[in-house]
């Protein structure tokens, strides 16, 4: 990802404390235009408050942001609100919003953001979720009626909804089975080459690093020890990277990658 | 990169896009597309001369070409870029993937009939199930009464500081005010008699047989059964009963009893100090419109009213409270996932709950009145 040396999100210095707590000191990170970005790290380093603080939800101790070229903090709340536009999120659990059918989760933004009117957005919807991976009678089911991977997929949609640049997802694939796992996988791909879009992608899932993530930024001890391609990053030499590429289930998802590739 | 509208011109019948095919210009396009298919437009002839494309703007160029079109568009324009290719075909496909016939349009009619027919359902359903539900937790009262070990102390004792002590002052304010306005109407009615010393009477049989208690019990409603029903309601979304249950444990006994008892514990202790505080206000008036003065009002309380006023009063309060409580935990238990739903649910249980207050205080006050009590 060398041709666009200028980043869409730039993260510098950044120190994100609660109380006496220290998340995050020092954090550098930067996300180029049409690549996926893994960010792993052990639990409770911070990898979700990170995609918080960077889509402007938490407002960081000390630090820069720029997203865009431009430094959200200090935006008025109108362009700001334009620039998160440029945004879709998938939150850990959906958080889709359950008093609404699917169509209408997908829809809202249409109706509130593109000025759609309520059929056409609806119609706009379906194609959202279908591009998603969802059998067309889901859209008018509500999210209670739903499995994990099924809400997974509807909030990808939301997430597609306004046709955004950066993709923020959290976890997309914990909690699904292998299969509807590497589906998804599959999925972030297809839409990555088909939208465009660069994805910044908060992940636990080793088979998700190998098959989808052009490069992957470790983060532990408060700032991110290293961003750079699978292989480099594998061969960095820190113990908790060792453990975490090299340990049973990192060789068994480099081994399945290796052997997706070659056939 | 300079932005251009997205635009599509028709030439003998063939449409021309160009521009930007973005949701920005989603209206726009849209009524060049409803004009262009009115003059039997087909598919365009070449697609190059479009600038910027999303899903929004390929899924208005699937109603121009069809589905199937973009869908093959690897074979159809094999000289676009391959990134805007894999985005006309991903959406094409998912088009196709997505079409589904219309549902047909029921009667005029049928909506609001299959309402009525849903809602009157629904209430004879409630009803059953209040009916079991209170069953149940008698049953489970009835067992665990004799076992001191499963009894839930120190829920009960937090329960009750926060459904009696912390709503006191709010039970004692209201009824004070209402005690004074009882007062009020009865001078003024009673002073064309010459009566107005029965303003003690009034005010003293108004408190202690129904105010104290009904105000008691409409507020612990409000304040109380809605709390209840949200609780249980987050529990129940949460899987929190499931898990009780998975561990052995159930809900009814854990949950619901200890704010049975807590309500029975409380609502007397409530309806106690709305009395007093009632008959309090009523006695402020008496001294300040009626010239009254507090001794002579507390002769006339000790002289006329007889006790048995109050232990009608205090003796429905557990009753109102059993009820208040039990209403409030099974409208919880109904919650489903959505937050809908707990709005729905609190709403139902203090509305269902209120007016059971005052049906079963109606009841009872036919019941007293037969009685002679």
């Amino acid at each position: 990802m060398s041709e666009t040396p200028q980043p869409l999100i730039r993260v510098r210095d950044l120190e994100n404390r609660f109380g006496r707590h220290v998340v995050h000191q020092g954090l550098d990170l930067d996300l180029y235009p049409g690549e996926i970005l893994g960010v792993v790290g052990g639990s409770g380093t911070g990898k979700s408050v990170l995609l918080r603080s960077i889509v402007g939800l938490l407002r960081p101790s000390a630090g820069s942001i720029e997203v865009f070229g431009q430094d959200l903090q200090r935006l008025p709340a109108a362009e700001r609100s334009h620039l998160e536009q440029r945004f879709g999120v998938l939150f850990q659990r959906g958080a889709l919003f359950t008093s609404l059918t699917l169509a209408e989760n997908v829809a809202l933004p249409l109706i509130e953001h593109a000025g759609l009117p309520r059929p056409e957005a609806e119609a706009l919807a379906r194609l959202k979720l279908a591009l998603a991976g969802l059998p067309g009678q889901a859209a008018t089911q509500y999210p209670a009626e739903l499995s994990g991977g099924m809400i997974k997929r509807a909030a990808l949609a939301r997430a597609l909804a306004l046709d955004p640049e950066v993709l923020f997802l959290d976890e997309p694939t914990a909690g699904l089975d292998p299969i509807g796992a590497a589906a998804f996988d599959q999925l972030l791909l297809t839409l990555r080459d088909a939208l465009g879009l660069s994805v910044f992608l908060v992940t636990h899932d080793l088979d998700t690093l190998y098959t989808a993530c052009d490069r992957v930024a470790v983060l532990a001890r408060g700032h991110v020890l290293v961003a750079d391609r699978l292989e480099s990053v594998a061969a960095t030499d820190d113990d908790w990277i060792r453990d975490y590429f090299h340990g049973p289930r990192g060789r068994a998802a480099e081994g399945a990658a290796r052997t997706a590739k070659e056939s | 990169m300079a932005s251009q509208p997205g635009e599509l011109r028709l030439e003998a019948g063939t449409p021309h896009p160009r521009g930007d095919w973005t949701l920005e210009h989603h209206t726009k396009l849209r009524h060049r597309i409803d004009a262009a298919r009115r003059a039997g437009a087909g598919a365009p002839e070449s697609l190059d001369e479009i600038a910027a494309i999303d899903t929004a703007g390929a899924a208005l160029l699937a109603e121009l070409t069809g589905a199937e079109y973009l869908a093959g568009i690897d074979e159809r324009a094999p000289g676009l870029p391959a990134e805007r290719r894999a985005l006309l075909r991903a959406v094409g496909e998912a088009l196709t993937r997505c079409e589904t016939p219309a549902a047909p349009r029921p009667h005029p009619l049928r909506g609001p009939l299959a309402d009525i027919g849903r809602r009157m359902e629904g209430i004879g359903r409630q009803q059953t199930q209040l009916l079991g539900f209170i069953g149940q937790v008698l049953a489970t009262l009835a067992t665990s009464l004799w076992r001191p070990r499963r009894w839930r102390l120190t829920s009960v004792v937090s329960q009750v500081h926060q459904t009696g002590l912390d709503a006191l002052p709010i039970v004692a304010l209201l009824t004070f005010l209402v005690g004074a306005v009882v007062a009020f109407l009865g001078a003024t009615v009673l002073r064309d008699f010459g009566a107005t010393l029965y303003t003690v009477h009034l005010v003293a049989y108004a408190f202690l047989r129904e105010f104290g208690v009904i105000l008691a019990a409409i507020l612990l409603a409000g304040r109380t059964a809605s709390a209840f029903t949200a609780q249980l309601g987050a529990m129940k979304a949460n899987e929190e009963l499931d898990a009780l249950r998975t561990l052995g444990l159930d809900p009814v006994e854990l949950l619901v009893l200890p704010r049975v008892v807590a309500l029975c514990i409380s609502l007397p202790i409530l309806t106690f100090v709305g009395m007093l505080s009632g008959i309090l206000g009523g006695a402020m008036v008496c001294l300040v419109a009626l010239d009254i003065s507090a001794a002579q009002f507390l002769a006339i309380l000790e002289r006329d009213i007889a006790v048995q006023h109050f232990l009608v009063g205090i003796g429905k309060a557990p009753l109102f409270a059993f009820v208040v409580a039990v209403i409030g935990c099974l409208e919880g238990f109904k919650v489903s996932g959505s937050a809908q739903s707990v709005g729905e649910h609190t709403t139902s249980s203090v509305v269902q709950s209120i007016f059971m207050v005052i049906l079963l205080d109606a009841v009872a006050a036919l019941f007293c009145m037969e009685m002679g009590w």
